[in-house]
């Protein structure tokens, strides 16, 4: 109960209530997508600089195998998904539309799939200065959205003293329920990971945040964590985007974090649940991140499900295994509706941040017409951040970007909330993030 | 055989859109003042209908005339046009010449949006510009107040109603005084309850204060209203009306009275509200609503007129944007002390 009545007290503020669309999902046990013909794996699913391949035309790569390096400290690996053999590298459409460099493997049909990897060093010996490039060699990113290359979160500043861990389970974009399933079925995987993290950071205590709409989640967690005075579970209102962390920072311990700063600055650190386990199953296992949950759902996809899918699977056989595509399907998106980007051709494959698969039809991709801004405030009521988008979208068409930067534009987060709300169908967000790619891209240039 | 991929469509995210529009905000103003339209068409007869007639009909004829041709339709389905229509038309005296009617709709429209470059770009209220308009233009027939017409005279139009373009009214019944002119010039007070059920003179649309609260209440309900408006005119007008009040119960009305009398309801709940029009930050419409109410009460007791909503409302519109600039919210992160 005192859980339940500092949540009312505390929380964020704004913010928007979409619908949350996820009872399609939310209570299938997840699946294990079969194995395809061939898979794609462009060398950047994540943040940072893109991987280098250290594989050749033809050779012959085990399920888990190093495929590619990691090109800088900000990036990551990239490990084979299948036994098979590397059949091209080279230019291939990335989910967005883009042509990435990728790696295609044909898997080997006749391979038993078998793990060909070395279990890494038992944590328990480790120091976290050992732990960074561990991590690093992994493949695993922040499955959050971010894909922030795991191990950058672990490389303290000097003098950075960690007091809180804090496993994200918020998943509050609508339709998608893989953390939920994560949380629910995979419970010993996070608790362990949790454990790595909590001893290797020195942290004081462990929070994990769940919104109110998984009490299974919740109430499973709170029995395995019972007892244990270092962990706590905290559930949190149901409210977009309470899984930003600086936001949920604020729902969970009540701090603000200062802008310009990380959490870790102020000796906190957040992951996503899925992101906790693949650590977990890293060290337990030695598997690196090759295969990612996703959640194919949406009123196109005929049998919706959560899908353990290997990286690289294309879109097309996704949706195949799930039943195919309505007729009506208009769009297909990766990620989530929210934040996620739709894709341009079912060729797209499968990537680390691919945390769904949802088909929409006419009524959620229809639009209407865009009418002036009659400044209503909702976008201003919606904004977690506190910005004025109806301001900033305003600026952003008159091209004044210097001016939205003194309006703190570089402080959106691009949650969308903002559009969302707009009942003039402004596309505000999507103005103010061309403004800020043209500001990133001019403070990049003048360096 | 591949069967063909459906066309996708690649927008940018977010996604999902709720499902509110900006037409559907001003429907439901519409609907919200429906109550209240049609007590005024009851209490003062056909004419009164005649007036809102002509007052829709002067604004949505501006409006279609000068929307550019592809855009018209578009321009005549956002009901913007029409609301501004009805809100003056509301505002206006029950036996108000049908020409004026309808030139202040025009005005209200052309000179209170068009110029500005029409809707969302506009500083002042377009329909109290219309009816500052016709206040300034036609001095007595803007405060020249018919009485309540009983049901057997619903269809009497009243003379002055059909007088001719550029022609001066003839009035027929003997004109009496609206509350707020009885309280100002001859301090008598009107009972309450008569206020509250609208039996007094008045604008068309300001004489039933229940049925104008209950239009809020449903616009509330709706979250098409920032309630911060109205609760901030209407708690500093019964303010600073009590504190006069208690300096000499004599000379000036109190709060109950100041609230329920005049425009102040259709002002505070329908025109103040306006968003294009006031400011867009919570903090912003409080000092909006409280200088409102300021104006109002100020106006009333120590101005020329008995009534001072619209100018009042007007001259807070012309500080909107100052006080949107002073309060921008703090941006989350932002001014917090690091150690």
């Amino acid at each position: 109960m005192k859980a339940l009545s500092s949540l009312f007290k505390r929380g964020f503020s704004h913010g928007i209530h979409p619908e949350e669309l996820k009872d399609r999902t939310q209570g299938l046990h997840t699946q294990r997508m079969p194995f395809v013909e061939r898979y794609v794996l462009p060398v950047r699913q994540h943040r940072g600089a893109p991987s280098k391949p250290t594989v050749e035309v033809g050779q012959r790569v085990g399920r888990g195998e190093i495929i590619a390096e990691p090109g800088a400290f900000v990036s990551t690996a990239l490990h084979a998904p299948v036994t098979g053999w590397v059949r091209a590298i080279g230019r291939r459409r990335f989910p967005g539309g883009r042509y990435e460099q990728a790696i295609e493997i044909e898997a080997d049909p006749y391979a038993t799939q078998r793990l060909t990897v070395e279990r890494p060093l038992d944590w328990r010996g480790l120091s976290l200065e050992d732990f960074v490039p561990i991590i690093h060699r992994s493949g695993i990113v922040g499955l959050g959205g971010a894909a922030l290359p795991a191990h950058v979160k672990y490389s303290l500043r000097e003098g950075v003293k960690i007091k809180y861990l804090i496993a994200n389970g918020a998943e509050c974009e609508p339709y998608l329920t893989n953390d939920h399933r994560v949380m629910v079925e995979r419970a010993d995987a996070l608790l362990r990971g949790l454990e790595i993290l909590h001893t290797l950071l020195g942290a004081e205590e462990s929070i994990i945040g769940v919104e109110l709409n998984k009490p299974d989640a919740i109430e499973v967690l709170r029995e395995r964590t019972a007892g244990d005075p270092r962990l706590r579970v905290a559930p949190l209102r149901v409210k977009y985007p309470q899984g930003d962390s600086k936001m949920m920072i604020k729902s969970i311990l009540g701090i603000e974090v200062p802008a310009g700063l990380h959490a870790a600055d102020l000796g906190i650190i957040m992951n996503n649940v899925s992101t906790i386990a693949a650590i977990a199953d890293y060290f337990d296992t030695g598997m690196p991140y090759i295969d990612r949950m996703v959640t194919v759902s949406g009123p196109g996809i005929p049998y919706p499900a959560n899908l353990i899918v290997p990286l690289g699977t294309p879109v097309r056989e996704v949706l195949r295994f799930c039943g195919g595509l309505g007729e009506d399907t208009r769009e297909v998106i990766m990620g989530g509706p929210m934040m996620g980007t739709p894709i341009a051709s079912l060729d797209a494959p499968v990537i680390k941040t691919s945390s769904g698969v949802l088909a929409f039809t006419e009524s959620e991709t229809a639009r209407p017409r865009e009418y002036p801004c009659i400044r209503c405030g909702r976008c201003v009521e919606a904004c977690p951040y506190f910005l004025n988008p109806s301001r900033l979208a305003r600026l952003a068409k008159a091209r004044m970007y210097e001016e939205m930067k003194r309006a703190q534009v570089m402080e959106c987060v691009e949650c969308g909330s903002c559009t969302y709300s707009c009942p003039s169908g402004i596309p505000i967000v999507q103005l103010i993030r061309t403004a800020k790619n043209d500001l990133w891209a001019k403070k990049s240039k003048s360096k | 055989m591949k069967p063909k991929d459906p066309r996708l469509l690649v927008q940018p995210s977010p996604l999902l859109k709720q499902r509110m529009t900006t037409g559907q905000a001003m429907r439901d103003v519409l609907i919200a003042l429906l109550p209240a339209t049609l007590a005024g068409i009851w209490f003062f007869g056909l004419g009164a209908l005649l007036v809102l007639f002509a007052c829709v009909l002067g604004a949505v004829l501006t409006e279609w005339t000068f929307a550019p041709t592809e855009e018209r339709r578009e321009r005549m389905l956002d009901g913007s046009g029409l609301l501004t229509g009805l809100l003056l038309g509301l505002s206006l005296p029950p036996g108000l010449p049908l020409w004026m009617a309808f030139l202040g709709g025009a005005a209200g429209i052309g000179l209170g949006k068009l110029i500005w470059g029409g809707l969302g770009h506009n500083l002042f209220n377009p329909a109290l510009v219309g009816r500052a308009f016709l206040l300034a233009a036609f001095p007595v027939a803007m405060t020249t107040w018919s009485p309540q017409s009983g049901p057997e005279e619903f269809f009497q139009v009243q003379a002055s109603n059909l007088a001719l373009p550029f022609m001066q009214a003839s009035y027929d019944a003997i004109s009496s005084a609206t509350p707020l002119g009885l309280m100002k010039f001859e301090y008598q007070s009107t009972p309450l309850w008569d206020l509250m059920i609208g039996k007094t003179t008045g604008c068309i649309g300001e004489t039933s204060s229940l049925l104008l609260v209950l239009g809020g209440v449903y616009l509330l309900l709706r979250r098409d209203l920032d309630w911060r408006i109205p609760a901030g005119i209407l708690g500093s007008v019964a303010g600073f009306s009590t504190l006069l009040f208690l300096i000499d119960p004599q000379q000036y009305p109190g709060p109950l009275f100041s609230a329920f009398s005049g425009g102040l309801l259709l002002g505070a709940i329908y025109m103040a509200t306006d968003p294009v029009t006031s400011p867009i930050t919570p903090k912003g419409a409080w000092i909006f609503g409280v200088g409102v109410g300021l104006l109002v009460v100020l106006i009333r007791v120590f101005g020329g007129f008995p009534e001072g909503v619209m100018y009042a409302i007007l001259l807070m519109n012309a500080a909107t944007p100052l006080i949107d600039r002073y309060t921008q919210p703090r941006v989350f992160g932002k001014g917090i002390k690091t150690e």
